[in-house]
């Protein structure tokens, strides 16, 4: 599984892909006015920058030259305005990619995230949660950049370029020829650069990740390290690991060294070209010194739109990979069938039965075999059975969180592949053995944000299992925070809250886990109580692990080894002296010696 | 501010290169300030109409000036970046030395991911202090020394006209800068939000779906992401400013120039020629100007990180050798001795043992079985003083622990931990790992005792196996007789095993304990257990029941007792029949 995981994550593949490509487009289509509008934008702002030498030119060759105060007002106040525009759209225009790109990657997170949820149990049980978060959060993240700057700036750079040259030619065509003779070097330099600083990254990160992995590995095993001595041995250790790590980065600064330096140079040795040609040209009267001063501005432009460019391809790289990522999750389909014509659920009255059903989680694996039993509306059926049993399956397969391979499991006489999951599980509910609390309030936590259960219900709920009392006690009271899956609150606590919150739901059937963790006294009395409110009027299949709870039961199931081996009440099963006599020694005959002491 | 002295060290180590660095500086920077001189002097020949072959001297110039002060620029980058990633080395390499030494307190009290945001974040902010930061500080002040006293000599007014608008360059990158490192920090609070509810969902995906939950949950997640959505808008307002603001500032001081300095020439008061030096000049200040508001930014979030650094600096180290060690001890035998021994993890923290006495001699093994959570685990930390005693004292071989090497102490002892830690190594490895060399004898001795070594046989690789991230996953048990294994390999004489087989199936623990009797033979262990079947042939067992010692005796007495040994006993009879139930 985990060898599975880090080569998903390390998928760096090609740049583009003309299938994720496609893909991907599909998310633009909602915004493709407003992607047309930043591209035209982007092509009048373009124009903006080269016009600057341009008016540069004039300003020298016709204003100053010729004494024209007025006329030099006018250049100054043209470039002063186009500054301006420039500033202003450029502004609007970032901030507007930035939008769309942002908007585009909030649709896909959330459509993601709704896709993720309504996955089966199955999916969650083979997939590291961390792995799914990745997925819905950093991988979707990943892909800002290609919206938010990489696609429409694409077309910036282009015609940031395209304007510079239809500018420089329109001026002068030999030394823009000229000028333009140090370009293929820029542009060559620049993509070998790029080639090499992304190698020397990879190495960079590759190294950086060895070293956090050494170090998180060890921070954790600190203590075997101590143990055993080692801490001179892994110091050595740490310092080749360390070093490995300079070294690479010391590499990386030598491309950077030499890149930088170099676009100096190529500038520069572009004007000593412009000096040596020019010059030459305006000494034989063919030239104005406007021209020179306005050549020399240009070769300064060229830089940032070529190095630009050449980012753009970690940008395709990095997107193409996390979309290939994103795409995949999108196309699980590990999911339970809703019946094609769902039988609806009026009034329900709670019959429940098992016909010959077997179930495995894996092929032919079965954890349930043969399971036949019924159950009367209102009646309370308790589960028993050691660890394996088989206990925790049989609940599973009740509410659709996993179907079963034979037999059928009826509702009221009814195959409950007949109804929609959500049908279903409206009218039965489950208490699980942990007790999953959500980051929110007290409140939230018991009708999990649903407006339809009321603040009284609320309260009502808890005061009918005894959690009011505690929950008075809190300062903010139902409004107190959870924080950190219920830290701050004792095992006893969680588990009466989470009985609050399936008597808020008020189901016509429970599906109860009980929990093992022992309590104090004061608290194992409470949940007692609690438990035997939520019975009262429902049918109601209990995992039992109280002593109290089997001897109210109606019936009990006794499960060995994914078999249903005997059934009935707590007297009749002791009498028999069988699994059940056992098992009862084993875990509940000591609740009897606690009670009576 | 302060806080970043205690890397002067660091510095005075590099002065070297650092020197060096600004010399390098120094000389580019020469050169590049005398190449628009050279363009005014060549514009102003040209107006004269020059001859030919002064134009070309002066591009030959330009070129070969600007070769040199490339060449300056190259070493600039290798001495002073180079230098930076040498002290960055230093200080993470200082870091772990120190971070070793810590005692296991420390590591329960911090979180690896605080620990760690330490070894990255904190260093890394550090490192660009020393390295870019430091760069441009020498680089901005000798350019401005350099361009300011070449344009005030060509003309005053015209000098500070132009410059009058970079100060506010400064400010606004110092500002803009600050405020997006601001919005940055919320953006990465809410995305962890994002993240926390995405983890949460997907954990809690079972309890979701049996209250039918999930358009809900989507809601909520949707409400996140645009919360989400709306901080990133935060930022991009604020950053979308940078650039336009910044190629304004420029613009209008480039402006400022045409205009003014057109004036001037057209007045005959300065050359056409001035105006392109000027030109160049601006050109040459604006990445200085620029730097000084994002260095002070760097400069501030550096002193932050190097404040939490020398905080973990000064922390104590706690238990270590110290005047009281006695060097002259060597070796240890293996009696042990608790002396109304009590322990508590705090001062404010309840007693997790209370005054507990009782003597292991050398060669015997005993037992220490007891529920969860009655201090068996901590009992045993206190012998290898990976926890130091609050009250009493532990002796070995009748010495107080205290007074030995902690090395020695330590490498006699083998530990097998509840928690079954091991590296993402070798098999072989991991087992040799308290051994100064890897002996294939003694790795196949041992896996042999701890019955590893017919899991092994089947892994293709055998031995030489990968685990961890990049390799296999091993199961529970085999973990667990991998640790018994690492901790034979040392030969220790003292062994403990804090319930070390757990994982493993009955069958297999007999097998195992049946070969460390002989093994054990003349050394003294400690095995923790729930099992009462891992501890009933121990010489002697202690039950031990909220932080004292319930019980004593052999199986035999114990289970004669009818106490707490004597109902686990039978628990555990039953479950075995039911196991053995078809």
């Amino acid at each position: 599984m985990s060898q599975d995981y880090k080569t998903d994550d390390e998928i760096l593949g090609k740049a583009y892909d003309a299938k994720l490509m496609k893909r991907l487009m599909g998310y633009i289509r909602p915004y493709r006015k407003y992607v047309i509008l930043a591209i035209v934008l982007n092509v009048v702002v373009a124009a903006l920058g080269p016009l600057r030498p341009v008016l540069t030119k004039i300003a020298i060759d016709e204003n100053i030259k010729g004494k024209d105060y007025h006329g030099l007002m006018i250049t100054v106040l043209a470039l002063l305005g186009s500054l301006l525009l420039q500033a202003l759209i450029q502004y609007f225009l970032t901030y507007y990619t930035n939008y769309m790109g942002q908007k585009i990657i909030y649709d896909i997170r959330v459509k993601l995230f709704s896709h993720v949820e309504s996955l089966a149990l199955k999916y969650f049980d083979k997939t590291p949660i961390g792995r799914i978060v990745t997925r819905v959060t950093n991988d979707v993240e990943s892909l800002n950049e290609l919206f938010s700057s990489g696609i429409v700036m694409v077309f910036s750079d282009i015609f940031i370029i395209v304007w510079i040259f239809v500018f420089m030619f329109l001026m002068d065509w030999k030394l823009s020829f000229v000028t333009l003779s140090v370009l293929p070097v820029l542009i060559y330099g620049t993509f070998l650069f790029r080639k090499k600083v992304r190698d020397s990254y990879r190495d960079v990160r590759f190294h950086l990740a060895r070293l956090n992995s050494y170090m998180q590995e060890h921070v954790t095993g600190m203590n075997v390290v101590q143990i055993f001595g080692k801490e001179t041995d892994e110091l050595k250790r740490f310092a080749s690991i360390n070093d490995d790590y300079k070294q690479v980065n010391i590499k990386s600064i030598f491309y950077y060294a030499v890149f930088y330096p170099s676009v100096e140079f190529l500038s520069s040795f572009a004007i000593a070209l412009i000096v040596w040609y020019g010059g030459g040209e305006i000494v034989q009267g063919k030239l104005s010194i406007g021209v020179l001063f306005a050549f020399t501005q240009f070769t300064e432009m060229f830089f940032r739109p070529i190095r630009d460019l050449s980012e753009k391809y970690n940008i395709l790289q990095t997107a193409m990979a996390s979309s290939e990522r994103i795409f995949k999750l999108f196309d699980t389909d590990i999911i339970i069938k809703e019946p094609e014509k769902p039988m609806e659920l009026k009034e329900v009255k709670g019959e429940i039965e098992f016909k010959n059903v077997w179930f495995a989680y894996n092929d032919n694996d079965y954890v349930l075999k043969n399971i036949n039993f019924d159950i009367h509306p209102g009646q309370t059926v308790a589960i028993v059975g050691a660890t394996g049993a088989g206990k925790t399956s049989l609940i599973n397969i009740l509410t659709r969180f996993y179907d079963i391979n034979k037999g059928e499991i009826l509702l009221d006489g009814v195959d409950i592949r007949n109804f929609s999951k959500k049908e279903l599980r409206k009218y039965i509910s489950i208490v699980l053995q942990d007790v999953f609390l959500f980051s929110g309030t007290i409140k939230s936590n018991i009708n999990l944000n649903n407006s339809e259960i009321s603040e009284a219900q609320i309260m009502e709920a808890s005061r009918s299992v005894g959690a009011h009392r505690f929950i008075k006690a809190l300062p903010e009271k139902y409004d107190e925070v959870v924080k950190e899956k219920g830290a701050t609150l004792s095992v006893g606590q969680k588990q009466l809250l989470s009985f609050a919150r399936a008597l808020a739901y008020d189901p016509q059937i429970l599906i109860l886990d009980e929990a093992t963790s022992s309590v104090d006294t004061e608290t194992e009395i409470l949940i007692q109580r609690a438990i035997q409110k939520l019975l009262v009027g429902r049918t109601a299949i209990v995992i039992a692990h109280r002593l109290s709870t089997i001897q109210n039961a109606d019936k009990i199931l006794v499960m060995h080894k994914g078999e249903l081996r005997e059934m009935g009440t707590h007297q009749e099963l002791l009498a028999k002296r069988g699994i059940y006599y056992k098992l009862y020694q084993l875990q509940y005959k000591d609740q009897e010696v606690t009670k009576s002491a | 501010m302060k806080s970043l002295l205690s890397l002067k060290k660091y510095f005075y180590r590099y002065k070297t290169k650092l020197l060096l660095g600004v010399l390098f500086i120094l000389i580019s920077n020469l050169g590049n300030v005398y190449l628009p001189l050279i363009l005014k002097d060549s514009v102003n020949a040209l107006q004269k109409r020059a001859d030919y072959s002064q134009l070309i001297r002066y591009g030959e110039l330009i070129a070969l000036i600007s070769l040199v002060s490339g060449v300056f620029l190259y070493l600039k980058r290798q001495t002073m970046i180079v230098a930076s990633r040498e002290i960055e080395y230093d200080l993470r390499q200082d870091f772990w030395q120190h971070i070793q030494k810590l005692s296991l307190r420390y590591f329960q009290n911090h979180s690896t991911g605080d620990i760690m945001a330490h070894a990255t974040n904190d260093l890394n902010a550090v490192r660009t202090f020393v390295g870019p930061a430091v760069m441009y500080s020498v680089d901005t002040i000798v350019t401005l020394v350099l361009v300011l006293s070449i344009m005030l000599s060509l003309n005053v007014s015209l000098t500070i006209y132009s410059l009058l608008p970079l100060p506010l360059l400064s400010y606004l990158v110092y500002r803009l800068g600050g405020l997006i490192h601001i919005k940055f920090t919320r953006i990465q609070e809410k995305f962890s939000e994002l993240t926390t509810k995405s983890q949460e969902n997907f954990s809690g995906i079972r309890v979701i779906k049996s209250y039918v939950r999930e358009e809900n949950e989507i809601k909520e997640y949707k409400t996140l992401s645009h919360d989400y959505f709306n901080k990133n808008m935060d930022k991009v307002k604020i950053e979308a400013l940078f650039q336009p603001v910044l190629f304004f500032v420029i613009g209008i001081s480039l402006i400022v120039v045409i205009w003014i300095g057109g004036l001037k020439v057209i007045n005959g008061t300065m050359d056409l020629g001035e105006i392109l030096a000027f030109v160049v000049y601006l050109g040459l200040l604006i990445w200085p100007m620029i730097a000084v508001g994002w260095v002070v930014n760097l400069i501030q979030q550096a002193s932050a990180s190097m404040k939490r650094l020398n905080k973990m600096f000064e922390e104590d180290y706690e238990i270590q050798d110290n005047e009281l060690t006695d060097h002259k001890i060597k070796e240890i035998k293996g009696k042990i001795e608790f002396k109304n021994v009590s322990f508590r993890y705090g001062e404010n923290l309840p007693y997790v043992l209370r005054n507990i006495s009782l003597e292991i001699p050398q060669g015997c093994t005993v037992a220490i079985i007891g529920h969860t959570g009655v201090g068996k685990t901590s009992f045993i930390n206190l012998i290898p003083r990976l926890y130091d005693v609050t009250e009493g004292e532990v002796l070995i071989d009748g010495r107080n622990i205290k007074h030995m090497p902690l090395n020695i102490l330590r490498k006699h002892i083998g530990i097998v931990p509840q928690e079954t830690f091991l590296f993402s190594d070798t098999l072989a490895n991991n087992i040799t790992y308290g051994l100064s060399e890897n002996k294939m004898e003694i790795v196949e001795s041992v896996s042999e005792i701890s019955q590893l070594k017919k899991d092994v046989e089947s892994f293709p690789k055998g031995f030489e196996t990968m685990l961890g991230e990049r390799g296999i996953t091993l199961s529970g048990g085999q973990k667990q007789r991998t640790c018994l294994a690492r901790a034979l390999a040392i030969d220790p004489n003292i062994l403990i095993l804090d319930d070390s087989f757990s994982a493993v199936d009955t069958h297999t623990e007999e097998e195992i304990l049946k070969r460390l009797k002989a093994y054990m033979k003349d050394r003294t262990s400690i095995i923790i257990s729930h099992r009462i079947s891992t501890v009933k042939d121990a010489d002697k067992i202690f039950v031990l029941d909220k932080g004292v010692i319930a019980e004593q005796g052999t199986h035999d007495e114990l289970v004669q007792k009818q106490g707490i040994y004597a109902d686990l006993h039978y628990k555990q009879l039953l479950e075995k029949e039911l196991e053995e139930l078809n």
